[in-house]
């Protein structure tokens, strides 16, 4: 695939637009929110994203990612115009299908945005099948959230209510959002848990002390959703890397609902 | 399945007729350890070995294996596959039924829903002769993992050794069928005469450790058995059902290669986290994903247990993580 | 061995130590490493000539750390291993109770690290004969005979990482073979990068390795990698007049520099 356009939304994160260099590629290839894919440069090898642009966008797809091994910091260094490999999709997808007729909470902290980012976008293009939509995003500080742009206008947009938080400390004088950790905000807020399904993503300590918030609110297993971020090498179940208990998170998952989580061994 | 009698001296004339026209792997003695080699001289084959150092996995899931060539540079990009057909036919002679069986298991990993081409291609111009253990030692644990010493699990020929000398072949798949009718004066009537197997008592019993298994993720002796393991690969890569594996680009200037090698969640660095969390972060955890993998998770999802029992992870193992004295404690842990 | 089940006992019955490393026999016969807590299984302990890997290692792993105190049941090359690792400041001796024992058996009173160095020093540190004699033989063979020769050795190599994990010295959190950015060696197991990863080893060992042959007895295919550290653990006592493991208190040879150094190399 060729690099389209690349956004810098914080000092070390980058969102790149990729398009097929071969339109017969481009022809067959569908995806569903929630797939993900492994994307290369070429001699320094792959590593794991989700695609965080919605399906409902066709010809080009976007990857978000931070600078943070080797991998990611050769793509940081490519240019409009550069190759990027790309593998996929691979994995399972949020049951979109499902949560018609519901109202959809999604809880996202710092770099676990762009794996919501294709669901949101996703549930927004198909806006009139979806109730009441609520996000709720945090980060560490203002300059760490991503997808700046694209927050002013969820927040413009009716019907979709935006809270943003970043951590104590982390506001500047002008932050008009909350001040606070997710799973503190997500308290305040407090939703109503009736037909609503809760999607969160998010890194470890923040998924483990917004769960119980959830159960609070009356949050029942079948109804929380979330997408793990392991450690995947191959993408469809052959290297063995990912696999947790009976299941292959390439395979079976990234995305999860919290019923099938507990049913797994507590190692991702 | 047909069986049928083959002499040692057809045994003899039939490898002259393998090798004339394509590879052919089988067992020879080197100082004090088994190895196998293409095309040794048939004297040189070892018909009583107990078990290779290495397994024959690597005959359909190489230690290094490239999947793609590339050229990258600011002005050229392009990926070139493997050609596939270039993938010669080999006949593996002489692997006992746990090495046979395994390339079963690693089917079940490997093919499925999403087949693995490298894995399958390799498979498929493979030719199997197998032969039944009339030997054993105390590491050999197969019929505690539902195989016996004469099983033709994975086999296209099986070859066991009768008391006379000569040998029963039985013609286990439409592969080893159509290669015995090239050689009908090779393959002659088997009358019933008889075999000679090794006896191998069984060590456990798979079915109750599984159970047990189901509910001891948390117990205490992941971290009491595995207090002396030292983390290595060796269990892994010794291992003829182990098909883990890592892909690595290797370049040299604006050309490469992408490819896979053997790997081993008995590393550290197996689950680590670029950010650094590691689910998998101290030995318990990961020796428990050993046994949990092959004893609980594949039997859970397949039905077979995900070990043959050949044994080379415990005599290979520099100190002595016996595997099948571990298994056979858990059938009586509460 | 009643003398050292007893003093097992005795530390582990008192609360001196949280866990007592020493071998024990497994049901093939062979020795392995033996970590006892409960002081009414101390009758599992042995010690004879089987009893060989080199318990140093374990000092070093999180699991083992976790218990605290420790008493280790320690043979003359386990000893120099403790002495590498403490002047590498790896272990602190206070939370550590070395059982020295002899080649026969007996147990030796070397209650702290000063009497271990005493005991060193007085010991016979020379390479074990067998070795000795085949590091002979190599060096009689011109250096391209050499060369095919380990290349035909090292062109087995699995890349397991035994001989790594088996060595009390190689304790680095994140080895070389495992930094990505860049990956100096490569990760495949063909023979040009088997002989990058086991000279790179031999190169970190050098003037550090005890030659206590571990690396080659945990390689599961039958390379003997250990004779690449004897020989330039030789070549450093010969070069620098340092035997490794003899004091806890010693500078790293090769990372030390000394103005009487020898310069014979600047021709």
């Amino acid at each position: 695939m060729e690099i389209e356009n690349i956004i810098e939304e914080t000092p070390d994160v980058k969102t790149f637009r990729l398009k097929f260099r071969n339109a017969a590629d481009a022809d067959k290839f569908t995806f569903k929110a929630g797939q993900f894919g492994e994307y290369s440069v070429f001699g320094e090898g792959e590593s794991t994203f989700c695609v965080a642009s919605s399906p409902t966008r066709k010809g080009y797809i976007e990857c978000t990612f931070r600078k943070a091994g080797r991998v990611t910091n050769a793509l940081a260094n490519l240019e409009a115009g550069d190759t990027v490999g790309f593998r996929g999709p691979y994995g399972n997808t949020f049951p979109i299908e499902e949560w018609e007729g519901k109202n959809l909470l999604y809880i996202a902290g710092g770099i676990a945005l762009p794996p919501m980012r294709c669901v949101i976008w996703n549930t927004i293009d198909l806006r009139e099948r979806y109730r009441d939509i609520t996000i709720i995003y945090g980060a560490r500080s203002v300059k760490d959230l991503v997808y700046k742009y694209e927050l002013k206008e969820w927040s413009e947009m009716p019907g979709i209510k935006l809270i943003t938080t970043v951590d104590p400390g982390g506001e500047t004088p002008d932050w008009k959002g909350e001040i606070g950790f997710v799973p503190a905000v997500l308290d305040k807020v407090a939703p109503l848990s009736e037909n609503t399904i809760a999607i969160l993503c998010g890194p470890p300590v923040m998924i483990k002390y917004t769960m119980p918030v959830l159960k609070k609110l009356g949050f029942q297993d079948d109804a929380i959703y979330t997408t793990l971020e392991n450690r995947m090498k191959c993408g469809f179940g052959k290297c063995g890397r990912c696999n947790v208990g009976k299941t292959y998170v390439c395979l079976d998952g990234p995305v999860f609902s919290l019923t099938q989580l507990n049913e797994m061994p507590e190692e991702y | 399945m047909e069986s049928k009698l083959i002499r040692k001296e057809s045994l003899e004339k039939l490898y002259g007729n393998l090798i004339a026209d394509r590879k052919v792997y089988a067992p020879v003695k080197v100082s004090d350890k088994i190895e196998y080699r293409y095309n040794p001289s048939f004297r040189e084959i070892t018909f009583d070995h107990v078990r290779s150092t290495l397994s024959v996995k690597n005959l359909v899931f190489p230690k290094v294996e490239n999947v793609l060539y590339f050229k990258n540079s600011k002005t050229e990009s392009s990926v070139n596959d493997i050609d596939l057909n270039r993938i010669p036919e080999v006949v593996l002679w002489g692997a006992h039924p746990c090495d046979t069986a395994a390339f079963d298991i690693l089917c079940s990993t490997f093919c499925g829903d999403i087949k693995d081409e490298f894995f399958s291609s390799r498979l498929e111009k493979l030719t199997v002769i197998g032969l039944s253990c009339h030997k054993r030692d105390d590491y050999c644990f197969c019929t505690s993992v539902g195989l016996a010493p004469d099983s033709s699990m994975g086999s296209d020929i099986l070859l066991t050794l009768l008391e006379n000398g000569d040998y029963k072949a039985d013609l286990v798949t439409d592969k080893g069928s159509s290669l015995a009718a090239r050689y009908p004066d090779l393959f002659e009537t088997y009358s019933g005469q008889k075999s000679l197997v090794a006896e191998i008592k069984k060590k456990f019993n798979l079915s109750e450790v599984t159970k047990k298994l189901a509910n001891a993720f948390e117990h205490p002796m992941w971290k009491e058995n595995s207090l002396r393991c030292l983390g290595c690969g060796a269990c892994a890569f010794l291992c003829p059902t182990c098909g883990c594996f890592d892909i690595q680009d290797e370049t040299h200037g604006s050309t490469g290669v992408r490819y896979r090698s053997w790997d081993s969640c008995g590393f550290s660095l197996f689950t680590l986290h670029t950010s650094g969390h590691n689910p998998r972060h101290v030995q318990s955890q990961r020796w428990r994903q050993r046994i949990m993998h092959k004893f609980s998770y594949i039997p859970g999802k397949n039905g077979i247990a995900g070990c043959v029992g050949c044994g080379r992870c415990s005599s290979g193992c520099p100190v002595d993580m016996n595997i099948d004295e571990q298994l056979a404690a858990m059938e009586n842990i509460n | 061995m009643s003398n050292l089940n007893t003093k097992a006992k005795e530390l582990l019955a008192s609360n001196t130590v949280k866990m007592f490393i020493g071998y024990e026999a497994g049901p093939t016969g062979l020795a392995r490493p033996a970590f006892i807590t409960d002081p009414e299984q101390t009758d599992r302990l042995i010690f004879d000539e089987r009893c060989k890997q080199n318990l140093a290692v374990y000092l070093t792993k999180q699991e083992v750390k976790e218990y605290g105190k420790i008493a280790i049941v320690a043979t003359l090359p386990v000893m120099r291993s403790l002495m590498v690792l403490a002047s590498e400041n790896q272990i602190s001796p206070e939370n550590l109770v070395v059982l020295g024992i002899s080649p026969d058996g007996n147990l030796l009173n070397i209650a702290d690290f000063s009497l271990m160095q005493t005991y060193i020093e007085k010991s016979d540190l020379s390479n074990p004969k067998g070795d000795e004699e085949k590091l002979a033989e190599l060096l009689k063979l011109s250096p391209a005979e050499r060369f095919e020769w380990w290349q035909n050795e090292l062109s087995k190599c699995i890349k397991c990482f035994a001989c790594r994990q088996a060595c009390p010295m190689c304790y680095c959190s994140r080895c070389t073979i495992e930094v990505n950015q860049p990956q100096w060696i490569p990760v495949q197991a063909n023979t040009h990068g088997n002989m990058d990863w086991h000279i790179l080893r031999a190169m970190h060992l050098a003037g550090r390795c005890i030659s206590c042959g571990e690396c080659g007895r945990a390689c599961p295919v039958g390379i003997p990698c250990h004779l690449l550290s004897m020989h330039l653990s030789n070549q450093v006592n010969r070069q620098f007049k340092v035997q490794a493991g003899t004091s806890d208190k010693m500078a790293s040879v090769l990372s030390t520099y000394d103005p009487n150094d020898k310069e014979s190399f600047i021709r």
